[in-house]
């Protein structure tokens, strides 16, 4: 998870807000005209910054990264501009590639394994500073910390911890008895130790969203069940959870494209490897790309699409799922 | 992006949003647009090179410009990291701004020559028949050549003095792979560590195996031979025997570096680079040549930088640049960049006899880079990376063991004939 997600994590997460009930006033945007008025083109005008921007940064590059994948990119048809148009020829290469299963099986273990994780002991996390107590505020700060370390800092300190001979974590499993655990280099769990580097990271902001979503629950409902003779557990079950769901829906998809975009925290610790032991679709792509002295960009396109595909499909089912609860 | 809340908007922008996010991580497209433009004006020429580590002030800054003054211009020099620059390089041409010089790793060289975006050094009127054959083999692609090497660094065995004098074993007997393992034996009997070198998977990896797959008599044509089977089984058996860390799956050549540095590691499979390193080193140091299977020098890939002028429109431009590559390509131009980086052999036998008057200590390393060979040579061009990439996911399958060796390289062969085909 990059810094970079931030203001479109902050700016969703007032959507979710929004859709756990309060209503705040909404700008009007341009209506369905009946024949261009005057105010009209002066909203269509005010609206044109943003088209720009949205033609220019996303718009343009999603294009071009089909058009990537549809033709052949060799380097020399990169830079002379005549690739040849081969169709689905680049998707059929990467179905048919013998990592893509591995790549399929490393993306969702680490997708569902790291979401789990992260949303489980954020949830934990925020329900357990929901109390305030000397210096909550503080430890909460605390745990923001993965948040702020730049990523190299991060994974590299992981590496670094994880290290099979040197790392301080296997040292530490050693004056226990246990042997040597080759977390980085041995390809069973080469996927699960970057998981738990990529579960420390994503915690925060777990933490972070799910704790303003409990800011919307009144205390009044707490204070009732309490009177009522509902234990802590029960509290938790019958109204946070419930009252948590828009939030939680949301922090759960947001992950969920991070997670599968994630390429720095992998490629940092292990490249992917050893082998492909560690290979996730945005790793694989990666590589293609960036990742040998020979720009493969086609594939690496084709690999990419997939992986916006599969994140368009969680898209469109989160806002099924928004619908539904706003109709309800 | 989420000002309004209306539902088509918020739609549109989600799914975009979503779309882009995917997007971004994964595939750029071909990275940023980062590309300088070549200076428009007549007296500011650009150049690249891949060495951030040498900023404004560094001393490699101001020989590039005492070229530029030799040609009565400026030069505005930026630095990239080596894979980036390719990428770099890439796009430039792709947009026509290419700059007038790069300096470019050597495997590079005829992945760009290929696309039509490098002049030939005959254009340029440029002779290269003084440069040492197995250094110019990387830049010339079907008979042309594409650049000229500014210097040659390659890779050796660092030993550890003290660690080999206690444990009784003399450097000197290291002359095959037989009495180099029974070195390590006889170092890890006496309690250090053996050996350590970058079995990491990228080209790192590759660069590093290549001494012993050369050194067994295999070829790169064919991952699967006997031979290519054996060296592997050489870095398995020491892995397995305890000779070498396990860590050595994930590390670059750096790490192996400060690995050795600690003082706990008899031998390192290093390069040239590090040789100002292992004299400031804590302890007594010494370097022997990596040896072959059977004996003698085994052949180490040769690294270094080619010095390359990209197709420029306006061709008025290639007068100064042929005179800012020949003031780096001259015998006392040569041995003023090795000078200048402690690392470079000059690629020309004139330079490294210059170079030897000055500097005798460097003696096995003009040596070690006379019989290296260059990764792209034996006419494998651009197909080296793909091959590349096979070998050294091979290795990170055997080292790590998910495949026996044979299998590993097996597998490898199957995907570069897949790959290059």
């Amino acid at each position: 998870m990059t810094m970079t997600t931030l203001p479109t994590a902050v700016g969703t997460r007032e959507d979710a807000g929004g859709a756990a009930g309060s209503t705040p006033a909404a700008p009007s945007g341009p209506r369905r005209r009946r024949g261009p008025s005057a105010s009209q083109w002066a909203a269509v005008g005010f609206a044109a910054p943003l088209l720009v921007y949205l033609v220019l940064f996303y718009a343009y590059p999603l294009w071009r990264n089909v058009d990537l994948s549809l033709h052949d990119y060799t380097i020399r048809a990169f830079v002379q501009g005549d690739p040849e148009f081969v169709g689905l020829d680049n998707f059929a290469a990467v179905f048919a590639s013998s990592t893509f299963p591995a790549a399929l099986w490393n993306t969702a273990f680490f997708t569902v394994v790291s979401i789990a994780f992260q949303f489980t002991i954020g949830l934990a996390l925020a329900v357990f500073f929901r109390s305030s107590f000397r210096l909550s505020g503080f430890l909460r700060a605390l745990f923001l910390v993965p948040w702020l370390l730049p990523l190299i800092v991060s994974s590299s300190t992981w590496a670094w911890m994880l290290n099979s001979d040197n790392g301080i974590v296997n040292s530490v499993l050693e004056s226990f008895g246990i042997g040597q655990i080759n977390w980085l280099t041995s390809p069973d769990t080469a996927l699960i130790a970057v998981t738990i580097a990529n579960i420390w990271l994503g915690i925060p902001f777990n933490l972070v969203i799910l704790y303003s979503g409990l800011q919307n629950v009144p205390g009044e409902v707490y204070e009732a069940a309490s009177l009522d003779g509902a234990g802590a557990w029960r509290q938790f079950r019958s109204i946070t959870l419930p009252l948590l769901r828009p939030v939680s829906a949301i922090t759960i998809l947001l992950g969920l494209i991070y997670t599968l975009k994630v390429v720095d925290v992998i490629w940092i610790m292990t490249t992917g490897g050893p082998g492909n032991a560690s290979t996730t679709f945005a790793v694989w792509s990666y590589r293609e790309a960036f990742g040998t002295g020979q720009p493969d960009f086609s594939p690496a396109a084709a690999v990419g699409n997939i992986l916006i595909l599969v994140a368009l499909v969680f898209g469109f089912l989160h806002l099924q799922l928004q619908r539904r609860q706003e109709a309800s | 992006m989420h000002h309004t809340r209306r539902k088509p908007v918020t739609l549109v922008t989600a799914v975009l949003g979503t779309a882009t996010l995917a997007l971004v991580g994964a595939c750029s497209s071909g990275g940023a647009g980062g590309g300088q433009a070549s200076g428009g004006d007549s007296t500011t020429y650009t150049w690249w090179d891949p060495y951030p580590q040498h900023d404004a002030s560094s001393d490699w800054e101001a020989r590039v410009q005492q070229c530029g003054e030799e040609a009565g211009v400026t030069i505005q020099r930026t630095a990239y990291d080596t894979t980036a620059l390719t990428n770099q390089a890439l796009l430039s041409a792709q947009e026509g701004t290419s700059p007038d010089v790069i300096l470019l790793d050597n495997p590079a060289v005829s992945t760009l020559a290929e696309t039509g975006m490098l002049t030939t050094m005959d254009e340029f009127g440029l002779d290269t028949a003084d440069v040492d054959a197995n250094l110019l083999d990387a830049g010339v692609v079907d008979g042309e050549t594409y650049g000229i090497p500014i210097g040659a660094n390659t890779l050796a065995l660092y030993y550890n003095k003290e660690i080999l004098d206690a444990a009784g074993v003399d450097p000197a007997s290291i002359t095959d792979w037989a009495s180099l393992t029974a070195a390590l034996e006889a170092v890890t009997g006496a309690g250090h560590k053996g050996i350590t070198f970058a079995g990491i998977g990228t080209e790192e990896g590759s660069f590093q195996f290549l001494p012993w797959f050369w050194g067994a008599g295999a070829d790169l044509t064919q991952l699967d031979s006997p031979e290519a089977v054996e060296a592997l089984e050489l870095w398995k058996g020491w892995l397995d025997a305890g000779y070498a860390p396990n860590s050595v799956i994930q590390n670059s050549q750096n790490t192996t570096w400060e690995e050795f540095l600690t003082g706990d590691f008899a031998f390192v499979e290093n390069g040239t680079w590090q040789v100002n390193s292992a004299a400031e080193a804590d302890f007594e140091t010494g370097v022997v040549q990596l040896p072959a299977k059977d004996g003698g020098v085994a052949p180490a890939p040769t690294g270094g930088e080619f010095i390359v002028a990209p197709v420029q429109s306006d061709e008025g431009r290639y007068e100064v640049t042929r005179q800012i590559v020949e003031c780096m390509t001259t015998p006392e131009g040569f041995v003023e960049t090795a000078n200048t980086f402690a690392y470079y052999v000059p690629p020309t036998e004139e330079g490294q006899e210059q170079l030897l008057a000055e500097s005798p200590e460097l003696e096995t390393w003009v040596e070690a880079v006379r019989s290296a060979k260059g990764r792209t040579s034996d006419n494998l061009g651009t197909d080296y990376p793909k091959i590349s990439e096979a070998l050294w996911t091979a290795v990170q399958n055997a080292l790590s063991g998910s495949a026996t060796p044979q299998e590993a390289l097996s597998a490898a062969q199957a995907d570069a004939e897949a790959a290059t085909s």
